[in-house]
């Protein structure tokens, strides 16, 4: 009875897990059960029940309500499909006039709409596009076909890549300086030169279209937020879930409504990156005091004033973290959204990487990493940059910049003239190097590949097997064995000893949702390799980051590493663990290890550091050890700040895990990408996507409920 | 009348969603407690008063007494629940958000306690920043930011970053952007109390320096009962919302209204504050000592010479005309006698 008392939520947790064994131990395994493989469910079989909801038909095989529940939720993957689908093809025709044909014609509202967005998009990518690297579109755009193939002049030449390159170290230049500078040039010379001009303008293009707006957008939004708790309230759910979302599942919603190409890639871009944009936004601005911004008001501000002069700059920092997040984004989906279409260096990426071939896959991902460095060093640098207008500046000093890119521009030009006469073959190299003409190192690392296989192929598939049969194959068979109503029992007990009634019924209300759904089995196999991930994670993470925190030095060094693993898009990750692994569940899972120890090691380091160094002085002073110290004050005291990696880890490990399914899984994610090449695949990729968000949102809920109740307990805020 | 720059009637600012309604119920008759229990904290109770041209009233009082509400009523960064608030005869509750933003923009100036400095801005920036919102030019802005930088000594620190500069740099920062538009009113929401004694000092005596020279209309407030001694023409002090006394320094040691006054003054030296006419007695026929002193002058200054004589002394005008009388023993009171009563 003391230790009750003493320690009561002990008790509570003991109570839940007993309850929950004496569950799974109760209630049996259905003789009929067993997990559904992939394409099992299109089968009609006798034995499969069914009902009929809003005139659809939902198949599923029946079970114990206690082991599985039925799938009360089935029709609403088809019915948000038909819904999408009368949008887009019945819903509210109107007059429009089409400027093609010249007459006006009948169309539903949504489907002009998303029409006219098409457009919109797809001109402006292909504007920079052809600056880049030269077309017609653009001015098709203007005229007309017609006009265009009457003459051939009319086009856009396209910048040889010595101007681009020049240009991206003379803008490095202008908003950094000298390092940046010889970055970005490197960074330009080593893709002209590996051959991946093409696709990376492509890329290019791309982002800078996305990324510009999904900023705009993002800010927007949040000063709007900001300004009106109303709109705040409407938006802050489906922001929660977009947190959550993996950026996978949005693919398929989009296709239906905007098709495919680099424009519905754009859109799909926005759709993910807007939401952490919004809600740094909305951060830096609460943050700002509101001296601060009295004394904006008392300078005299109009509202718009007080905006753009005093909020927004003031919440610089976080608005910056939104920036960077964003130009993830960005890059992350430049490569996801090549499934639906989109050119460039993701495209080359998802093709080797289907052959296998290791060597291209790797350079392409290269590539797509150096730019996204480039592009977040300057997207940075342009932020912090101060105006110093009031230094008395020559004029050479006040233009030298312009006057260097118009030196460069004039170099190149001669430079790519000279080469059409010296390159005879066809192929000028100082105007652009063609897609296979430039150097390639593919050859190099399938050989490497090849001979790490060949030697060490038995040591490799040794591990393999064992891992896959000691460890995973129980483990995955565990989480199986789990009845739903414990499961349910479980979720809910934590989610009240953790936060109370609220929270039981916010976590259980998500639970419940894919337990109705028709894949609980699948997302239990999700749930077992993320949580297997996040293990292993958050065990390096927390190791590696304690040891780096040790010691200023290695505290930079560590920081730097994620700063720059975290910039690489999702996908690159699988290319060397494909390499290592070949097409199995360990590759996956060990890209979601190396991917979700990025933000366990970060938030490790600067939970550590976020300790008062008053305290830590005050230990020192105690006569404490350093041992001693670490456990008795910093980890307790870092402890909140460390859940919150495990939060991001969480969510990290989700996204890998979904991605995997390119390489093969079982789980929520194969559907996904089943979905993808699925006519009727716009509801079930969206409830799919919700699923995934949900198990990220039932350990969000849990982890943030705790950390706020031992804040308050510590006193730190 | 008509010279009184800010003149309040009533105000009174109620936090919580049915304010309004409430003080209408309340008929006046506003009681902090049990508006509290309804769920609405009174932040200024029933204030009046006028500030004329050139006087600095300041505003005394614990942290959470209201100051700083009712500076935010007059300032209209916050609106008033009840009560009329006249900027020099213009009802400033009726005014537009156009005319609002014209009168900051040329009539008012304001000093923060924590300085509320613009960090992505330089000092010279910062200092510049109403002149460039009301639309003057670069040029023009920058050389009357320099004059202001030059005025409160910053001079060679134009171009630092406020995180780069120690507390009191960053107020005189604070005091110049204030005073960059040329206001006609001065807000200062305890300027120096974020600084250290020494510092504070120093900086008081340069704003008094300052305000020798320009002559603004000023609100100043602060929680040292010192400070408000040193710098006041008029102190007004505040509990719970209530101006619980408005009146010159030497009036409020003298007679404390009431109780929670009277435990401010017991602390303060008079012979600092008080001048000979607040102690002197009515002009008697008794044969004075030979010795005359101004009536204006403050006893400290004088209080040994008095001391000195062991027959009453004359007290003059400045016209040398005989209006009272001071004995010593008298002096000997007011100096000493507070804190006796005290210990
Ligand atoms: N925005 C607000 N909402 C609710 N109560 C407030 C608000 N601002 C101030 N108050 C309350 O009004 C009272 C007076 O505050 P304030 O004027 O800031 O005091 P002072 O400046 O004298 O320290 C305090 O009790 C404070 O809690
Ligand atoms: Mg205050």
């Amino acid at each position: 009875m003391e230790l009750l008392k003493k320690y009561p939520k002990l008790f509570q947790w003991l109570f839940l897990l007993v309850v929950f064994f004496a569950l799974c131990f109760a209630i049996d395994v259905p003789e009929t059960y067993k997990f559904i493989r992939g394409q099992a469910e299109f089968i009609k079989d006798p034995n499969q029940s069914t009902y009929i909801l809003f005139g659809k038909e939902v198949r599923y095989y029946a079970f114990d309500n206690f082991w599985r529940l039925p799938p009360l939720l089935g029709w609403l993957p088809i019915w948000i499909n038909d819904g999408l689908f009368f949008l887009l093809n019945e819903w509210m025709p109107m007059e429009f006039w089409d400027s093609a044909t010249q007459e006006y014609k009948t169309r539903p509202l949504v489907l002009q709409i998303s029409r006219n967005i098409t457009a919109f998009m797809t001109f402006l990518i292909e504007l920079i596009r052809e600056i880049l690297l030269g077309g017609v579109e653009t001015i098709v755009a203007f005229t007309s076909w017609n006009f265009v193939s009457a003459y051939p002049w009319a086009k856009l030449p396209g910048l040889p890549w010595t101007i681009v390159a020049a240009g991206a170290a003379i803008l490095a230049y202008k908003l950094s300086g000298k390092g940046l500078a010889i970055f970005a040039g490197l960074v330009m010379i080593y893709i002209s030169v590996f051959g991946q001009w093409k696709p990376s303008m492509q890329t290019l293009s791309f982002i800078l279209v996305a990324a510009p707006l999904s900023f705009i957008f993002g800010l927007s939004l949040g000063v709007m937020a900001y300004k009106s708790k109303r709109v705040e309230k409407a938006l802050y759910p489906i922001l929660l879930v977009m947190q959550t979302m993996p950026q996978y599942a949005v693919l398929v919603p989009a296709m239906v409504l905007f098709g495919i190409g680099d424009h519905a890639a754009v859109i799909i871009t926005m759709v993910v990156a807007i939401p952490p944009m919004i809600l740094l936004t909305l951060l830096g601005l609460r943050g700002v005091s509101p001296e601060v911004i009295e004394a904006g008001k008392m300078s005299g501000c109009s509202n718009w004033q007080l905006l753009t002069e005093v909020l927004i700059p003031t919440a610089r920092r976080d608005i910056l973290i939104g920036v960077n997040q964003v130009i993830m984004v960005c890059f992350s989906m430049a490569v996801i959204s090549a499934f639906i279409g989109a050119k460039g260096l993701g495209w080359n990426l998802l093709l080797a990487l289907n052959q296998l071939n290791i060597g291209l896959a790797l350079e392409a991902g290269l590539c797509i990493s150096l730019i996204a460095i480039l592009l977040d060093k300057m997207s940075l640098a342009w932020a912090n940059k101060q105006t110093d207008y009031f230094g008395n500046l020559t004029f050479y000093q006040r233009y030298k910049n312009t006057i260097f890119f118009g030196g460069a521009v004039v170099v190149g030009m001669i430079l790519a003239l000279a080469g059409s006469f010296f390159f005879k073959e066809g192929f000028n190299y100082l105007y652009e190097v063609p897609h296979n003409k430039g150097i390639s190192t593919a050859d190099f690392w399938n050989k490497g590949v090849d001979w790490i296989f060949d030697t060490f192929f038995v040591y490799i598939k040794a591990f393999n097997t064992w891992l896959i049969t000691e460890v995973l194959q129980p483990m995955r068979a565990l989480y199986l064995r789990m009845p739903a109503v414990a499961t349910l029992v479980l979720v809910v007990g934590a989610g009240y000893i953790i936060g109370g009634i609220r929270s039981a019924f916010t976590v259980g209300g998500l639970t419940l949702f894919i337990a109705l759904s028709p894949w609980w089995d699948r997302a239990l196999v999700t749930t077992y390799m993320a949580t297997f991930g996040v293990i292993v994670s958050c065990t390096i993470g927390f190791v590696v980051g304690t040891l780096c925190q040790q010691n200023t030095y290695t505290t930079k060094f560590m920081l730097g590493i994620c700063d720059i693993f975290q910039t690489f898009p999702s996908f690159v990750y699988l290319i060397p663990v494909m390499m290592l692994f070949g097409v199995t569940d360990t590759s996956v899972l060990i890209a979601v290890i190396v991917y979700a120890t990025i933000p366990a090691t970060r938030y490790t380091i600067e939970g550590l550091r976020s300790v008062p160094v008053a305290l830590h002085d005050a230990a020192t002073m105690s006569g404490v050890t350093k041992l001693q110290r670490l456990f008795k004050i910093e980890f307790p005291l870092a402890f909140p700040h460390m859940m919150l990696g495990l939060n991001q880890t969480i969510v990290f490990a989700l996204f890998m895990v979904i991605i995997g399914a390119f390489i093969g899984t079982e789980d929520l994610g194969q559907y996904i990408l089943k979905a993808l090449s699925d006519k009727a695949g716009g509801g079930k990729g969206l409830v799919l996507g919700i699923c995934v968000a949900f198990i990220g949102l039932i350990f969000d809920n849990l982890i943030r409920t705790w950390v706020e109740k031992r804040k308050k307990h510590l006193g730190i805020d | 009348m008509t010279d009184a720059v800010i003149k309040c009637e009533s105000v009174y600012k109620i936090f919580g969603v049915n304010a309004k309604k409430m003080l209408e119920e309340a008929n006046g008759n506003v009681d902090a407690k049990t508006f509290q229990e309804k769920g609405c904290i009174v932040g200024v109770n029933n204030a009046s008063f006028e500030v004329s041209k050139g006087e600095m009233l300041v505003v005394m009082g614990l942290s959470g007494s209201g100051k700083s509400t009712l500076l935010r009523c007059i300032s209209r960064l916050t609106d008033a629940t009840g009560g009329k608030i006249f900027i020099e005869g213009q009802d400033l509750l009726s005014l537009k958000e156009k005319e609002l933003i014209e009168l900051r923009r040329n009539k008012m100036g304001m000093v923060f306690q924590s300085f509320a400095l613009l960090p992505h801005k330089t000092v010279l920036e910062n200092i510049a920043f109403p002149l460039l919102v009301k639309g003057v030019e670069t040029e023009n802005s920058i050389n009357k930011a320099m004059d202001m930088v030059k005025l409160v000594g910053l001079d060679g620190r134009e171009n630092y970053f406020p995180r780069e500069l120690s507390g009191g740099q960053q107020q005189r920062v604070g005091i110049a952007r204030s005073l960059a538009v040329e206001p006609d009113i001065w807000f200062l929401d305890e300027p120096f109390s974020a600084l250290d004694p020494l510092i504070r000092k120093e900086m008081q005596d340069e704003f008094l320096r300052l305000q020798e020279k320009l002559k603004k209309t000023i609100m100043f407030i602060t929680h040292d009962f010192d400070e408000a001694l040193k710098l006041a023409d008029r102190i007004a002090i505040m509990k719970d919302g209530i101006i619980e006394q408005l009146d010159t320094p030497a009036k409020i040691v003298l007679n404390p209204a009431t109780e929670y006054v009277k435990k401010f003054t017991e602390e303060v030296p008079r012979e600092k504050v008080l001048i000979i006419e607040d102690v002197m007695d009515a002009p008697t026929s008794d044969n004075l000592s030979n010795l005359k002193v101004s009536k204006d002058e403050i006893i400290e200054n004088v209080a040994e010479k008095i001391l000195s004589q062991e027959k009453s002394v004359g007290v003059v005008d400045k016209n040398n005309k005989i209006v009272g009388t001071v004995h010593p023993s008298k002096i000997i009171h007011t100096v000493f006698g507070g804190r006796k009563e005290n210990s």
